[in-house]
């Protein structure tokens, strides 16, 4: 699927360097990670130094430029989350998986990370796992919702 | 073009429209710290040391001299209390990382910075960004960039390109002012192309003399015999 | 659908839509806003879209953008009587079609007060909407966010036919300037100044930005806007590009919101369809047309002109103030950025005028605001007051005061870039000036409470950490003095304070505050000079409780 895939979005954008971050977007929706033989692509088709390809892919944290896991876990780091215990919540998944913020583990199964507000703050503190959001949520009730996670 | 007239420590400086305060200063031999600056690279206006006062329609600002563009009846101070505050905790924070660079050294002695105010983080790199710069807009090369955001932003060779480019190049090194420019190209050579540096010597010596094809028969015996 | 060529045939459209719908139809709108679609009101609004289907026009079932009470979701409104029905689950949607069928009210569902029990089945009966004046977010129960006819059967465009119909652009310019509409983003600059800036500079190529960036934390009003009622801020953006004489806008908003993103494209697609969008717009000779941009997750791409960068495609790096964008912003051409909720404010502008503006409001606030209601307080969720309102309103009429039973400690404007006040100011307005002279800054609207328990030295902490991650790192005050500022506050909150930290910082803060290149590094330091102003005994004893602390 992926290389494809891949293949389409740097078409899609060839000659366009305006359209960078369009692409790196699009790839990393895709692909979940930006490995560097696909960067060196992006920048020969778009026409952009190698370089610049590299220090946007690096800037932003929604980029990875090493694989990630099956599933994304995420704590909210956001303001209202922090008042409503999430340094709690992020405390019961670090032990749970054995993960530090940005970490993915041996298996591949979960990339965990922290992140700033989503807007849903009326249901502080959050833990979303690829994109579903479990709101209200406590330390006790983390196991069992990685547990439905393969 | 427009002559425009600003004060600069008291002294009125002419000036012409489109020039920055940096440039008026400097134009009238009066004189401004700067780290990140270079005459031909675009002004970035990132390390804050050229800040200056200015007072404009009785408003006080501090900006920097560098991008702020010169304007009539502009009273700019580029020592006060405040300024000299400013570039003195500035120096402090980048001797956390590069002390004894000689630039450093000197402004902090003329500021009375304290070398050993924050706790060292040994990068040796104050993000100045010559290097950067100079590889991106005056050699058109970008072989070292800025990587990552915030405290943890770096700079770092990238070696695909480096190893093509540096060596026959080196500019960048003398204009670094704490040395790291240097010391990270060979880091970065030693662990990601060792002894793979592409050089024009190289280059020439590999042109001036094409691989021979070895041709599939027998050494003729009578030249055998020769030796 | 052919493209409606003049103002004409758009009245006509719009009459033609009214004339085939009933205000005596009862309608069910499921709210699909972030908190409730996270409660799972998807599920809700499946079970009432398949309950529906047999009773084909007796009922109508429509999913909406946010209505605003996100503690109480997932919300359900029904028309007529603006009936509100909270905390609903899929397993209660039989009985409220029954009831709505017949025109009855199912009791158990609906608001009741906490203390006294007492019920309130009308939305103007509730108290959280009771207090309030829903100017821009009243119609999202009344529109599906995917249907451009909903936005046009609530008066929507009617205020660019008049714009492009009755008046000229320097008119349009005008109002806005005389309504002093201020930015709705943190920096309640006059709007009217910056599009008159914007449409003066010399460059013929002219662009408009929606920041839709909302990075701040804890404010979630304009994402709840855009994925809600995205019609109305391409309405407000279509009036003030012909206002400026700009040729295309960009909407720059969050990758990360996947019903956000689907809605806006979704509304530019229907808005061009339609011919709102393109060349010749109703026939004005106006051409514009919308791109979409998104940020990819740092703070910093929130500022104007590093949102700017971004567009074009580089490092969102800002650039400093003296260079202004009006004159030279995306690709050096003049850009007028506003956000979200600005540009949401401009169509009532135009249609009621600069008067009716003016009379809301305090006296150099003027208009509602959007406020996110959030942190310790009971009823969380996006309200909409009047500029002026006391904070008290905020927290107690409408919020419901603090949760668990607790005592307010403190209340937060702005995010990271804001400050926090004391419980005993909670009778000041709702102000931008007011509230910047207290030090703690409306900004983007977020208002948080902090209950007795909350460790204030925690909070500056945390909020030092935020910046430090979402700063670009281009300029050495920020990228350097607050990663000082946050390791001094490390060691104050792991109880290794030393004496002199709180000058430390103070000097940190000043130099931070006056040499940063962008707004973020030079109010880095404000939550804690509001810390300072208002809560020192705490840092005091903190540190002097260290075990550093000789």
């Amino acid at each position: 699927m992926s290389e494809e895939t891949i293949s389409a979005i740097i078409e899609k954008y060839r000659g366009q360097p305006s359209s960078l971050i369009h692409a790196l977007v699009e790839i990393q929706h895709a692909n979940h990670w930006l490995p560097r033989e696909v960067m060196h692509q992006v920048a020969d088709a778009l026409q952009v130094p190698f370089a610049q390809v590299m220090q946007i892919a690096s800037f932003y944290k929604t980029f990875s430029l090493t694989p990630k896991g099956r599933h994304e876990v995420h704590v909210c780091t956001g303001m209202t989350c922090h008042l409503r215990g999430a340094a709690r919540l992020q405390a019961k998944v670090e032990e749970l998986t054995g993960l530090q913020d940005g970490q993915t583990d041996a298996d591949a199964k979960f990339t965990f990370a922290t992140g700033a507000c989503l807007g849903s703050c009326s249901i502080a503190p959050e833990l979303i796992i690829d994109g579903k959001h479990y709101g209200r949520m406590t330390p006790d009730k983390v196991e069992d919702v990685l547990k439905q996670y393969e | 073009m427009t002559e425009i007239v600003l004060t600069i420590d008291d002294r009125q400086v002419k000036a012409e429209a489109g020039m920055t305060v940096l440039q008026a200063a400097q134009k009238a031999g009066i004189y401004i710290p700067t780290l990140c600056h270079h005459e031909q690279l675009e002004a970035y206006g990132g390390c804050r040391l050229c800040m200056v006062e200015v007072e404009s329609r009785g408003w006080t600002s501090y900006v920097v001299s560098c991008l702020y563009p010169v304007a009539k009846d502009i009273i700019v101070r580029t020592r006060s209390e405040k300024v000299d505050k400013i570039r003195k905790v500035l120096v402090e924070e980048l001797m956390a990382h590069a002390p004894d660079s000689p630039e450093l050294v000197k402004l902090a002695e003329e500021y009375g910075a304290d070398r050993n105010r924050f706790e060292k983080e040994a990068s040796f790199c104050v993000l100045c960004g010559l290097c950067v710069r100079y590889c991106n807009e005056v050699k058109k090369k970008n072989a070292v960039s800025f990587f990552e955001n915030g405290s943890v932003r770096q700079i770092k060779f990238v070696p695909e390109v480096a190893k093509n480019e540096c060596w026959d190049c080196q500019e960048c090194f003398a204009l670094c002012p704490t040395s790291y420019a240097q010391a990270a190209y060979l880091l970065t050579e030693a662990l990601a192309f060792p002894g793979q540096r592409k050089t024009a010597s190289r280059v020439a010596k590999k042109a001036a003399k094409p691989r021979m094809v070895i041709p599939i028969m027998a050494v003729p015996m009578a030249a055998k015999d020769s030796h | 659908m052919p493209k409606l060529q003049t103002a004409t045939e758009l009245e006509k459209f719009r009459t033609e839509i009214l004339a085939k719908r009933s205000s005596a139809k009862p309608c069910i709108a499921v709210c699909a806003g972030a908190a409730c679609d996270g409660l799972d009101s998807a599920a809700v609004a499946a079970a009432f879209k398949a309950a529906a289907a047999p009773l084909g026009d007796r009922i109508e079932v429509r999913t909406t953008g946010c209505h605003g009470y996100c503690e109480k979701g997932p919300n359900v409104v029904v028309t007529p009587g603006d009936i509100c029905y909270f905390e609903v689950s899929p397993a209660d949607v039989p009985e409220l079609i029954e009831a709505t069928l017949k025109g009855e009210v199912v009791e158990r569902l609906v608001y009741k007060d906490p203390k006294t029990g007492a019920k309130a089945v009308h939305m103007q009966e509730v108290p959280f909407y009771k207090h309030q004046t829903r100017l821009l977010m009243g119609d999202n129960p009344k529109i599906d966010p995917m249907k451009i006819d909903d936005y046009l059967a609530v008066g929507g465009y009617a205020a660019l036919v008049k714009a492009l119909t009755t008046m000229s652009p320097e008119q349009v310019l005008d109002e806005v300037k005389k309504a002093n509409l201020r930015g709705r983003g943190g920096g309640g600059f006059p709007a009217g100044l910056k599009w008159e800036t914007t449409r003066n500079a010399p460059e013929k190529t002219k662009y408009v930005i929606v920041n839709g960036h909302e990075g701040e934390s804890a404010a979630f009003m304009d994402r709840a806007m855009l994925t809600g009622n995205p019609h109305k801020i391409l309405e407000g953006l279509i009036i003030g590009a012909y206002a400026i004489g700009a040729q295309k806008g960009f909407m720059y908003t969050r990758h990360d919101m996947p019903l956000l993103e689907k809605h806006v494209r979704n509304a530019l697609a229907q808005a061009a369809e339609y011919g709102l969008l393109g060349k010749n717009i109703l026939g004005s000779g106006f051409d514009f047309e919308c791109e979409l941009h998104f940020d990819v997750g740092i703070f910093v791409s929130g500022e104007s002109s590093a949102l700017m960068r971004s567009i074009e495609g580089n490092v969102p790096e800002p650039r400093p103030k003296y260079i202004r964008t009006s004159v030279s912003g995306i690709w050096d051409k003049p850009s007028n950025l506003n956000n979200v909720e600005t540009w949401a404010n401009v169509p009532q502008i135009i249609e009621k005028g600069a008067a009716w503006f003016t009379s809301i409001g305090s006296e150099k606030s003027k208009g509602t605001k959007l406020v996110s209601l959030s942190g310790h307080v009971v009823n969380s969720g996006i309200v909409e007051v009047p500029m002026g309102t006391p904070l008290r309103t905020l927290v107690h009429d409408i919020g419901g005061g603090v949760r668990d039973g607790k005592t307010l400690k403190a209340i937060h404007f702005g995010g990271a870039m804001g400050g926090s006040i004391p419980a005993d100011l909670i009778d000041a307005p709702l102000d931008f000036d007011g509230m910047s002279k207290l030090g703690a800054p409306i900004g983007a609207g977020g208002l948080l409470l902090m209950d007795e328990d909350t460790d204030m030295v925690e909070v500056s902490r945390y909020l030092m950490d935020f910046l430090t991650k979402e700063s670009c790192g281009k300029c050495v005050p920020c990228r350097e003095g607050m990663m000082q500022m946050l390791q001094i506050l490390t060691r104050i909150t792991e109880g290794r304070g030393k004496a002199g930290d709180i000058e430390r910082l103070q000097e940190l803060i000043e130099v931070t505050g006056v040499a940063s290149l962008c707004a973020l590094g030079k109010t880095s330091g404000d939550p804690l000079k509001s810390m300072f102003r208002y809560f020192k005994p705490e840092y005091e004893a903190r540190i002097a409780s260290g075990s550093d602390a000789k």
